[in-house]
């Protein structure tokens, strides 16, 4: 094992060893010497942790955001490409692979540093610009093309480079607050070292050494931390309930199954800074008495697991895991669990049956999961972002963490930017900030100069708010009142091009396959809803029998249907499925009306609406839309204008997508 | 095979001595993961070593999406039906797989070379559309992008390199 920041002994008067560990040493590290005074013993930790800090370097290092995004934007060649560099011109440097930095949109991210200068951060690196980018930068000019900007350097030590932009003056950056996210994409996530030196560790070992259970409780109470998962829940009334509940056996669970399509920021949080996720899970274990903790992630997310793994690992062998740890008599051992695609697993009680190897069904309650949960003992249950902030504010203090944010709701929220928008990505801000300054100014606008129409937040348990209602502040209350919910923070933007029955039609169709089938409501509810906005979605050509009759009966129940599905489900999941509709009918409901009365689909994408045609003056007879069509619904010679024949046309739209001069058009 | 898969089974329960139910959910996945699919003989074998049913282990895994009982193709190509992938067209390009491919998702192709599974999210919404073959993720799709995807498989199956 190599030395680490773990095995710092500063002097004689230090009796820290791997055999008998101190239990100070973690916060030794970056405050000590705790025991003794001496100004030459602090300033040799502090050297030993600057190696780690990078703040300089004494050679050249070069980062390369390898997440599961980065990897699926060419990442991986990326570092192949460096690796080739470094071995072709025989430099001393490092290659060091971190997470992701949020900034989805400029991937592949490569940073470089070299001795004496701050970190520098170009955008979308591929194997054939590294080698450019990196010889130009070792020759001592910074290429603008794909420059990002230029890390700060604390100390101020470091001579800044000549004309480049602080990194923290870029739109997507400026508005940031960077809590959660801090470490993400700026250290290597299989160092624990790394973490250590940034402060690691330091808030659960304080709490070991200091603090009892129901203490750590009232200061997550006082933080006013609420789950980041879905409901909100307050954080540490759960962990008092837990706490509370006397039992031998108890369990800490973290929710890593983040079923909710459009949200990644659970992924890349425990892919960028996996140790920040054990420690707040530690230190959750701690606080309710639990001695075995779980991991529920997802099987979808092979990188995260892998880093997870790893980081644990390294954990049980520093023993910050394990039996006795740091002798404070406290046990703790962390498993992982892999979810098996089930969307309702998301759910606790329903997680909770997972684990214990049945169907992910939920459970009716009471008895709610901090007083009978997993395996009928005392559980409680955290999402990754909320226990990511747990050692901050253990370390920092509850009236730190609740300096900024909304009268009901604290600290910051991560949310996943997607869709329709410039910037996408991971976007860290504090409670109370506007939809404007998140879509407008951190996510750069809609693209291609296209209109803005509406944002879907929380998922298929949210609902979406639309354009004139952009300067809503977030928080949970504010979101309830327009009809959505904070969710887990998935963002996906909606631009005119897009439908907004369609979307309903989208989560309906969702929410319908993954109902686990327990409760009647959503069960056959959402299966009901689904058919009606299928009713409503197709055109003549597609209708059979009494359907056009049905059709409209179906209208005149969907919202009845929704409130009724809402008021009756078993879980959570099933009272928010009606969401995306209710929400949609809400806001857009002359878009409803023109699919209904004129079976005309607006947005041109419910594709059972559209009539395609072809327009004689332009068409050139070149034959490629009668390729593409799959059911011979074109005729027409070479080189002269063809024609669709309505009653074969089956409307998928592959004319209109071969047509290399646009004369196909839909109506 | 049925020597074969009792080998297997026996293999991969021995990593989790003194299973009890609680194991039953990763055994499986190890198996798929071994095998690729969950043969009706390894659910049976599976049954008997856990003292459960063969009927409530199929209630289990029939429960979970990623589970299959049909051998994945040599290429295992997820489509991202994600929010995000959606509003940026996820549907047009999971149709022209399908059409490409011939076959309805959850399916393997005849010559069993293909197989295609609809995945709820992947987690790189920022790529949308995005799928992945054989665990490698290719993000920002177009309808063109899967056809020559596709036709680069069928090529480094042809020349027998793997991928």
């Amino acid at each position: 094992m190599m030395p680490g920041l773990m095995d710092i002994k500063c002097c004689d008067k230090c009796w820290n060893s791997s055999s008998k560990v101190c239990p100070e040493s973690v916060e030794c590290i970056k405050e000590g010497p705790l025991c003794h005074e001496d100004k030459d013993c602090g300033n040799a930790r502090l050297s030993r942790v600057n190696e780690f800090l990078r703040e300089d370097v004494a050679a050249p290092v070069i980062f390369v955001g390898t997440g599961t995004c980065g990897i699926g934007a060419g990442a991986g060649k990326t570092v192949q490409a460096v690796k080739a560099w470094i071995a072709e011109k025989k430099i001393n440097a490092s290659v060091v692979e971190v997470g992701c930095v949020g900034a989805c949109f400029l991937e592949p991210l490569m940073d470089v540093q070299l001795p004496g200068r701050p970190r520098l951060s170009f955008s979308e690196v591929t194997e054939k610009n590294a080698a450019k980018i990196l010889d130009s930068v070792m020759a001592g000019t910074v290429p603008a093309g794909n420059l990002i900007g230029q890390y700060d350097s604390p100390s101020g030590k470091l001579q800044p480079w000549p004309g480049v932009a602080p990194i923290s003056s870029h739109p997507f950056f400026a508005k940031q607050t960077r809590w959660v996210l801090r470490n993400c994409g700026l250290i290597d996530p299989t160092s624990l070292d790394e973490y250590l030196a940034h402060g690691g560790y330091r808030a659960y070992t304080k709490v070991l050494r200091s603090m009892t259970p129901a203490e750590v409780c009232d200061q997550m109470e006082k933080s006013g931390l609420r789950g980041r998962g879905g409901g909100g829940f307050p954080t540490g009334r759960k962990w008092k309930v837990a706490l509370n509940s006397p039992s031998e056996q108890k369990y800490m669970i973290c929710n890593a199954d983040e079923g909710d399509p459009g949200a990644f920021m659970d992924r890349a949080v425990i892919e960028g800074d996996p140790h920040r996720v054990i420690e707040g899970i530690a230190i959750a274990a701690y606080a309710i008495g639990a001695s075995q903790a779980y991991f529920y992630i997802r099987a979808e997310y092979p990188l995260a697991i892998q880093r997870l793994r790893t980081a644990i690992a390294q954990a049980r062998e520093r023993g910050l895991l394990g039996r006795n740890i740091f002798d404070s008599g406290a046990d703790l051992d962390i498993k992982i669990k892999m979810g098996a695609g089930a969307f309702v697993c998301g759910e606790e009680t329903a997680l909770m049956n997972s684990i214990e190897g049945r169907r992910g069904m939920p459970r009716p309650r009471p008895p709610y999961p901090a007083v009978s949960g997993l395996f009928g003992k005392p559980s409680a249950i955290n999402n990754v972002e909320t226990l990511a902030n747990v050692p901050d504010i253990i370390w920092n203090g509850a009236d730190w963490f609740s300096s900024i944010g909304t009268e009901g709701s604290k600290g910051t929220k991560v949310f996943a930017l997607s869709g329709k928008v410039s910037h996408t990505g991971l976007v860290e801000v504090a409670m109370g900030t506007s939809l404007q300054d998140i879509i407008m100014e951190i996510g750069g606008g809609v693209p291609d100069g296209k209109a803005f129409k509406a944002v879907q937040i929380g998922g298929p348990s949210g609902g979406c708010i639309p354009s004139q209602h952009l300067d809503l502040e977030i928080d949970y209350e504010s979101l309830k009142k327009f009809g959505a919910m904070m969710g887990s923070g998935g963002l996906v933007v909606m631009d005119e091009a897009n439908c907004m029955v369609d979307v309903a039609r989208f989560f309906m169709d969702f929410i319908q396959r993954e109902s686990c089938g327990k409760c009647i409501p959503c069960r056959e509810g959402t299966r009901r809803m689904l058919e009606i906005l299928d009713a409503i979605t197709t055109g003549r050509r597609d209708e059979k029998g009494h359907q056009s009759l049905e059709r409209f009966k179906g209208v005149i129940n969907l919202e009845q249907l929704g409130t009724v599905i809402k008021k009756t489900s078993l879980c959570g999941l099933g009272q928010t499925a009606p969401n995306p509709v209710l929400s949609t009918l809400r806001w857009f409901r002359d878009e409803y009306e023109a699919h209904v009365y004129e079976r005309k689909c607006p947005a041109k994408q419910c594709k059972s609406l559209l009539a395609f045609s072809i327009d004689h003056e332009k068409c050139v007879g070149c034959g490629l839309c009668t390729k593409a069509c799959p059911s011979d619904a074109i005729l027409g010679a070479k080189k002269s204008p063809h024609h669709i024949v309505p009653e074969r046309c089956i409307g998928c739209g592959s004319c209109m997508e071969a047509c290399p001069i646009g004369a196909v058009s839909a109506e | 095979m049925r020597q074969d898969l009792t080998q297997t089974i026996d293999r991969i329960m021995s990593a989790y001595p003194g299973a009890g139910r609680d194991a039953l959910i990763p055994i499986l996945q190890d198996t798929q993961e071994d095998i690729g699919y969950l043969p009706r003989e390894a659910v049976v074998l599976i049954g008997e070593k856990l003292h459960l049913p063969v009927s409530k282990i199929f209630g289990v895994a029939t429960f979970y999406n990623q589970f299959r009982f049909e051998p994945k193709g040599r290429f295992h190509i997820q489509v991202c039906r994600g929010t995000a992938c959606h509003v940026k067209g996820s549907l047009k390009v999971l149709e022209r797989i399908k059409r490409e491919l011939g076959i309805e998702s959850g399916r393997t192709t005849r010559d069993g070379l293909f197989s295609l599974e609809i995945v709820a999210c992947i987690g790189a919404c920022a790529l949308a559309p995005v799928m992945s073959i054989n665990g490698e993720v290719h993000g920002r799709l177009t309808t063109d992008d899967v056809v020559r995807l596709i036709k680069d498989c069928r090529k480094a199956a042809e020349t027998g390199e793997a991928r």
